[in-house]
């Protein structure tokens, strides 16, 4: 199991080294580094400026280079000025004295550097964001598990009668609803003044504001009530709920059919008994390793679902750093979602050996 | 004139059609609250020894049920044939109906003829033994239809859907244009969108963006996938181990940050994507040259014709797809020369191009993955040690041993996987990526609509609707079709 651990950990390093290098490739092209340029300076600046300033700041060095300078495993660019004073380097501004200046600084030494959009440093911004996120992921998954555990159950329990064809049914409309149509028509029933049922209740005078739930999320970010943070979890909730509904019915299904359950049936065991006691403990192994696999999916609807209701977390953060090639923000956001996919799948396997007695005796 | 109401003349109707509804409502639920009791049914023993039970309250909802549901298809029917007769006098939904005429009509036409000769047809003809499978299939081929019919034959729109007509920003669904022109159509069904634009016809026009691309798109996934997917299943060893390291590295980016790194006008000057058209639809070739070769190499004097006309034709569809005006890739500094004008069959919108690519892209590894494991799988099996005792090659046991018995979730992943490439088309659109921003594409429609979600809604639910029906149709086709491959 350790050496299994390790090999995994030896992969996953190497994955993200390739992933980020990848990155770091395509953000650093010469079309993507001119329009940064013109981004931090200004629009009109000729081709001649554009790489003086992207000379400067050690755009143009090779790119095994500047891979490393980022990495920490090489010395970071310095630009001597005509005044000593004016030298800057990746390591340090304009103005530190000689003996203070750090040779090497990159993510080994736990600097991510600093983001080109936000105008800070890209380790904090990326915890600031990470952590509403998380916010809105606990409560994803405490909304989407126990709702698509029940209903795969449920569904499960008796094949192929009215209650599976229902639930089977709801499990297929919400897999094939994209967050971008489900928000949407979220936000036009519930969340609208003019449309939907808000301007009804509010006639009747039901609810108190003048919509049923807030069509945005960013007051969520300090204060997230269920009026303003519901709309945006079950959004992204909804997607992939059908998925793992669908995975526990089959696996459901599958027990129910087993021979120990036709014993238990024979002996006259209750019939609730039968699945709360028998069949539900072996039925949930495959649902779990599916829940593991399906966060990093989730991190797609997070992206889908933060622009949407403009809650700024870390999927906002990955657009705004992708739209503005904002390098060392996006190679920072590409690790942390390199490492929530494979760290996951690496949980899923672990617990699927783990959960599973024929496996996990022999 | 007087804006359009949703349903006209026929609003009498309205009534019954919501009493109906809630009444399927209620008694869909009383089915499922009634099926956590257990049935009581009493058993009548007949003089003649045979016993007859009756359905018991299950049943006698089960039937109220079911008639409900007809008597709902029954009055949608109703609406779009008062549509098909009387036009705008039905309100909105009559005025789109009657302008879906010729959907209508193709969609008769194959049900019939597929009903009709059902048992002939293998596959596709037991998918009309499944009503779950018919259903998907009509929403699918109603948006194939339409999209064809609105893309390709300019039919079914009522107006352009680049022109602006002064006075119908943001307009509700059926207003009236203040001064049509003579034979102009007088009404927007659907309403006008934020740039006084038909959202009626934008939306069909926008079927035939997914309709070009997704399917396509999958099949060449389908192809890398297959072609990579199948060796790295039956040899196994480094070649299995390097592949799939390469399909998990692609797995593991998330699919906006692929998007937003792919599919912008900077990467598109680098000629990137050009380099991976080049890569990528590369493969449809080599698995259909190693296919018939791995047939027919016993038989030269046959095989080698054949694979020159068909490689000959296949390569210039490849060269002309991936040249545009005489260069494969023209970054600027320097330029590929590929084939040159007067040979190039067609051109592709270099947007298109890249969206086309990235899909395929974020697609194919999945494909790998699914084929590696039913080759896997299917190696194992008695007919492909026969195979190999007869001495036959690896590839005519991957090809034409393997394959064939792969087929079954194949053609099921196939249709989720155009479902999901819809999805990403949406998702690109959505984000602004690629196609530009007058593109009737759903996606891109949702993301301009988005804006203004607070004030109007109309020109969102239309392409949100639509979307949905179309993955919903190819999702619950791929149900049907499992189910009835399933049954054999």
């Amino acid at each position: 199991m350790g050496l299994f651990i390790l090999r995994r950990l030896g992969v996953m390093l190497l994955t993200a080294l390739c992933l980020t290098f990848i990155v770091f490739w395509l953000t650093n092209l010469y079309p993507n580094l001119e329009k940064l340029a013109k981004n931090q300076g200004n629009f009109r600046m000729s081709d001649e400026a554009v790489a003086s300033f992207l000379g400067d700041r050690g755009y143009l060095q090779p790119l095994p280079v500047k891979f490393g300078q980022w990495l920490g495993v090489m010395p970071g660019w310095v630009t001597e000025g005509e005044d000593p004073a004016d030298t800057f380097g990746r390591c340090f501004l304009a103005g530190t004295p000689e003996e203070d200046r750090p040779t090497r600084c990159g993510v080994l030494q736990g600097d991510w550097g600093f983001s080109t959009v936000f105008k800070d440093e890209v380790g904090a911004t990326v915890l600031t964001r990470l952590a509403l996120t998380g916010k809105l992921m606990l409560c994803v998954l405490l909304l989407m598990v126990p709702s698509a555990l029940i209903i795969g159950v449920l569904a499960g329990m008796r094949e192929g009668s009215k209650l599976d064809r229902s639930l089977s049914t709801f499990s297929i409309a919400t897999t094939a609803t994209p967050e971008y149509v489900s928000g949407v028509i979220f936000i036009a029933l519930l969340a609208s003044s003019k449309f939907g049922v808000s301007p009804w209740l509010a006639d009747m005078g039901w609810i108190d504001g003048k919509t049923l739930f807030l069509g945005s999320a960013t007051s969520a970010m300090e204060n997230a009530t269920f009026w303003n943070f519901f709309l945006p979890v079950l959004t992204i909730s909804l997607y992939g709920m059908g998925y793992i509904a669908r995975m526990t019915r089959a696996s459901m299904t599958e027990v129910m059919t087993a021979q120990y359950i036709r014993t238990a049936r024979l002996k006259g065991v209750k019939f609730s008994d039968i699945v709360m006691k028998h069949a539900l403990r072996n039925a949930l192994i495959a649902p779990f390793t599916v829940i593991m696999l399906q966060i990093p999916w989730l991190l797609n609807g997070v992206v889908i679902v933060e622009t949407l209701f403009n809650y700024k977390g870390f999927g906002w953060l990955l657009v705004q750093a992708a739209a503005n090639n904002d390098i060392e923000l996006l190679l920072a956001v590409s690790v942390i979602s390199v490492i929530v996919v494979l760290v996951t799948q690496l949980i899923s396997d672990i617990g699927y050996v783990y959960l599973n007695p024929r496996i996990r005796i022999s | 004139m007087e804006p359009l109401t949703w349903t006209g003349s026929l609003s009498g109707l309205n009534y019954i059609f919501t009493v109906a509804l809630i009444l399927l409502a209620v008694s869909i639920v009383v089915q499922i609250a009634l099926s956590f009791v257990p049935s009581g049914t009493t058993r009548a023993i007949h003089s003649d020894g045979t016993m007859a039970s009756d359905s018991g309250a299950q049943g006698f909802v089960g039937m109220i049920t079911s008639y409900l549901f007809y008597a709902v298809i029954a009055l949608v029917a109703v609406y779009l044939v008062g549509g098909v007769l009387m036009g705008t006098g039905a309100g909105i939904l009559g005025g789109m109906s009657r302008q879906m005429v010729p959907v209508w009509i193709a969609l008769i036409v194959t049900f019939a003829v597929s009903i009709t000769y059902k048992r002939k047809l293998g596959l596709y003809g037991k998918l009309f033994d499944s009503t779950v499978g018919m259903i998907g299939f009509a929403l699918v081929m109603f948006w194939v239809f339409t999209g064809i019919m609105a893309g390709v034959f300019d039919m079914l729109t009522t107006h352009d859907t680049l022109s602006q007509v002064s006075g119908m920003k943001n307009k509700l669904p059926g207003t009236p244009m203040r001064s049509p022109d003579e034979g102009e159509y007088q009404w927007y069904l659907l309403g006008g969108d934020n740039l006084a634009r038909d959202v009626f016809s934008r939306l069909l026009k926008g079927a035939w963006v997914v309709v070009q691309i997704a399917p396509l798109a999958t099949l060449f996934a389908f192809m890398v996938g297959i072609t990579l997917g199948l060796p790295a299943g039956y040899y196994g060893g480094r070649l299995d181990t390097f592949l799939s390291f390469l399909a998990n590295l692609i797995l593991a980016f998330p699919v906006i940050l692929l998007f937003y790194l792919l599919v912008t006008p900077e990467i598109v000057q680098t000629g990137i994507p050009n380099y991976m058209a080049a890569f990528l639809f590369v493969f449809p070739l080599i698995f259909i040259g190693i296919l018939l070769n791995s047939r027919y190499y016993t038989q030269p004097s046959f095989r080698t014709p054949l694979l020159i006309v068909v490689l000959g034709a296949l390569g210039w569809l490849y060269l002309s797809l991936i040249s545009t005006k005489g260069n494969i890739v023209d970054a600027g500094s320097y330029q590929i020369p590929g084939l040159p004008g007067f040979l190039d069959g067609f051109d592709i919108d270099p947007s298109i191009l890249v969206v086309f690519v990235s899909v395929v892209f974020v697609n194919s590894p999945t494909v790998f993955r699914i084929v590696r494991g039913l080759a896997l799988d299917i190696k194992t099996r008695d007919y492909v040690a026969a195979a190999q005792t007869r001495g036959e090659g690896p590839w005519y046991i991957m090809l034409w041993e393997i394959l064939p018995n792969a087929r079954g979730p194949l053609i099921v992943d196939f249709c989720l996987r155009i479902g999901y490439t819809t999805i990403l088309l949406g998702t690109l659109g959505f984000f602004g990526l690629g196609l530009e921003s007058e593109s009737p594409d759903w996606g891109t429609t949702i993301n301009t609509g988005r804006q203004l979600i607070r004030a109007y809604v109309h020109p969102l639910i239309p392409p949100a609707l639509a979307l949905l029906t179309l993955v919903l149709g190819l999702n619950l086709l791929a149900d049907g079709l499992r189910e009835e491959s399933l049954r054999d």
